[in-house]
């Protein structure tokens, strides 16, 4: 029998023992799909023909001999990553109607191990947000708690993992896009090194941070979605050719002789008792596991706000150049070639998308290029050395994925208060860093009335990511806090 | 790192984006508030720092010039605003009268 409830772990098991098929699979996905979609609105298109039609395919694929590690898991795509034949929207009218001609490597690669896409989930546009709330094209709920915001960009792809309409979803982390949504959604949320996964048929926001990562239930299901993705790519010349170990083989159930630094500098105190007391615990429970507690230093870590808002949005700017009213998507008419310019792109990009494209034009213009974007840069390279100067004493670096909670919808109308809250995972962000979300516990927010999850994010060095996620598994296997409550949407049958 | 020559509507023109009254005043009051934040920068002695493009190793990456599959013109083409045969159309640019 098909249950959603599975792990991608255990659907492959399933699926490739035969003991449910990949259409049973999809079938049962797709009735989950229609049961809460009207309520949490994770996804902009829902893949349902090309989800049976591969799950078909797969099925004799696998009745033939075949074996894939992902076989058969319902596989949700943020709407940047290019699936052929499929919108693919960014969430901005721009792309409102924008077919894909190709499919993005990540996407290739997580269909060649056998997942099968069931649809394009919400964002906000082009990646510019932390709630979804700045998507043009939909509202994306927390099934945790429907009044409130599933976090973002990667806001559907959390929301869609969170209330089990897919059991792994890929999403793009430029600031904290990942790792944010996951702690709002009680999921894991993984980051991996820059360039350790191809970026080919990802839209670009700011390309020296865009990176792809799974967002999943366990740590061993994001450990699946990694070794199928990561490798050089030769379509991304920014993807790094480096051999890379498989980690779903390696997950450990301890943590003993692992050295895990606490930076001084992310003081708990201030986001309040409750949510102090969760972070406490956690140190407490690596600890138990084994780990030593070190203190390590991150003088930089108040710059990396100010660095980010000026690196990311010169970046945008560039890249979002390419929306001209030309080749894709939108055009609106005007009495010249720069008339048009400036009314396609004048109706087509939201508030968030023009206000990151002014701030980058100006940090790039003459006369502030120097005075921003290089100052910005040379800031960069005092976050990378801080990291690196951390981990003479540590092997991981734990630390809050959020300063709260999921807030409620339209509660952060100023944009720098949006801004705040990728406080805490910018700063490896800009140093490249693999770092994932892992769930360490509830609070109940004020004038909340259900407990909501908080991540502890844990970050490695560059490139090991074998260790970061083996620490994560054992953390997640000795403490299991995503179990402790349900979402608000109906729960599904075990 | 002062805001006050922040000229938003002089930014925009180079952005290519058309602004209303409303848009010019009110992203004027946001991004010179970002700017204040940002220029907490200049307490950060940076003289003899270099500058980070990106954080891991990075070289020249180059392929053999040779012909190999490109997408399908007819996808391509049909993401495009305006076509004409196997062109995308554009405003005219040259030879205005």
């Amino acid at each position: 029998m098909a249950t959603i409830a599975k792990s991608a772990a255990e659907i492959a098991r399933a699926v490739n023992a035969r003991e449910c098929s990949a259409r049973e699979m999809i079938d049962a996905t797709m009735d989950r799909i229609a049961a809460v979609e009207p309520q949490v609105g994770a996804f902009l298109s829902v893949l349902e023909r090309q989800a049976r039609e591969s799950a078909d395919a797969l099925d004799a694929r696998i009745a033939a001999g075949e074996r894939f590690p992902l076989a058969g898991v319902p596989l949700a795509v943020k709407d940047n990553l290019a699936l052929d034949g499929t919108v693919t929207t960014c969430g901005s009218k721009m792309l409102e109607r924008w077919v894909a001609p190709y499919t993005a490597t990540a996407v290739r690669s997580m269909l060649a191990a056998g997942a099968i896409p069931v649809g394009k989930a919400n964002m906000d546009e082009f990646a510019m947000g932390s709630s979804c709330e700045n998507s043009a094209l939909g509202v994306t709920r927390n099934p945790y708690d429907l009044h409130r915001v599933p976090g973002g960009s990667s806001g559907g792809s959390a929301a869609s993992v969170a209330a089990h309409e897919a059991a792994i979803a890929l999403g793009s982390d430029t600031g904290g896009s990942i790792r944010e949504p996951a702690a709002f959604c009680n999921l894991v949320g993984f980051k991996p090194t820059y360039g350790r996964i191809s970026r080919y048929g990802l839209i670009a926001f700011a390309s020296s941070l865009d990176q792809i990562g799974p967002l999943t239930r366990s740590v061993e299901d994001a450990a699946l979605a990694y070794d199928a993705m990561a490798g050089f790519d030769p379509m991304d010349a920014t993807s790094v050719d480096r051999s890379v170990e498989p980690t779903a083989g390696t997950l450990r159930e301890d943590l003993h002789g692992l050295r895990i630094g606490v930076v001084k500098q992310f003081d708990t105190h201030k986001l309040g008792a409750d949510i102090d007391d969760v972070y406490d615990r956690a140190l407490h429970d690596l600890e138990a596991l084994g780990a030593e507690i070190v203190e390590v230093e991150l003088p930089t870590a108040d710059y990396g706000l100010a660095t980010y808002y000026l690196i990311a949005p010169a970046e945008c700017s560039s890249n979002l150049a390419r929306f001209d009213g030309v080749r894709y998507g939108l055009r609106v008419d005007g009495v010249d070639v720069a008339e048009m310019n400036e009314r396609t792109r004048a109706a087509g990009f939201g508030p968030e998308v023009k206000r990151r494209i002014l701030i980058g034009t100006y940090a790039l213009s003459s006369g502030y290029y120097d005075a921003y974007y290089v100052r910005a840069q040379k800031a960069r390279t005092l976050v990378a050395r801080d990291f690196a100067k951390a981990f003479e004493k540590c092997d991981l670096i734990a630390a809050p994925a959020t300063s709260s909670p999921a807030f409620r919808f339209q509660s952060k109308s100023d944009p720098y208060s949006m801004y705040l809250m990728d406080y805490y995972t910018i700063p490896m962000s800009l140093a490249g860093l693999p770092a994932l979300s892992v769930p360490c516990g509830w609070v109940t927010p004020e004038g909340g009335e259900r407990p909501m999850p908080l991540g502890l994010q844990l970050t490695a060095p560059l490139f090991a990511e074998r260790p970061l996620l083996a620490a994560a598994h054992a953390y997640e296997r000795a403490t299991m806090h995503a179990a402790k409550h349900g979402t608000e949407v109906v729960e599904v049958a075990r | 790192m002062s805001s006050e020559n922040l000229d938003i509507a002089y930014v925009a023109k180079l952005a290519r984006i058309a602004l209303t009254d409303e848009e010019v005043e009110r992203f004027g009051t946001q991004l010179g508030d970002l700017l204040g934040h940002v220029a907490t920068l200049a307490d950060l002695d940076l003289d003899s720092i270099p500058a980070t493009a990106q954080v891991v190793e990075s070289r020249n990456v180059v392929r053999e010039d040779c012909e190999r599959d490109s997408l399908d013109r007819e996808k391509v083409l049909a993401g495009a605003p305006q076509r004409q045969g196997a062109f995308i159309r554009v405003p005219r640019i040259i030879g205005q009268a």
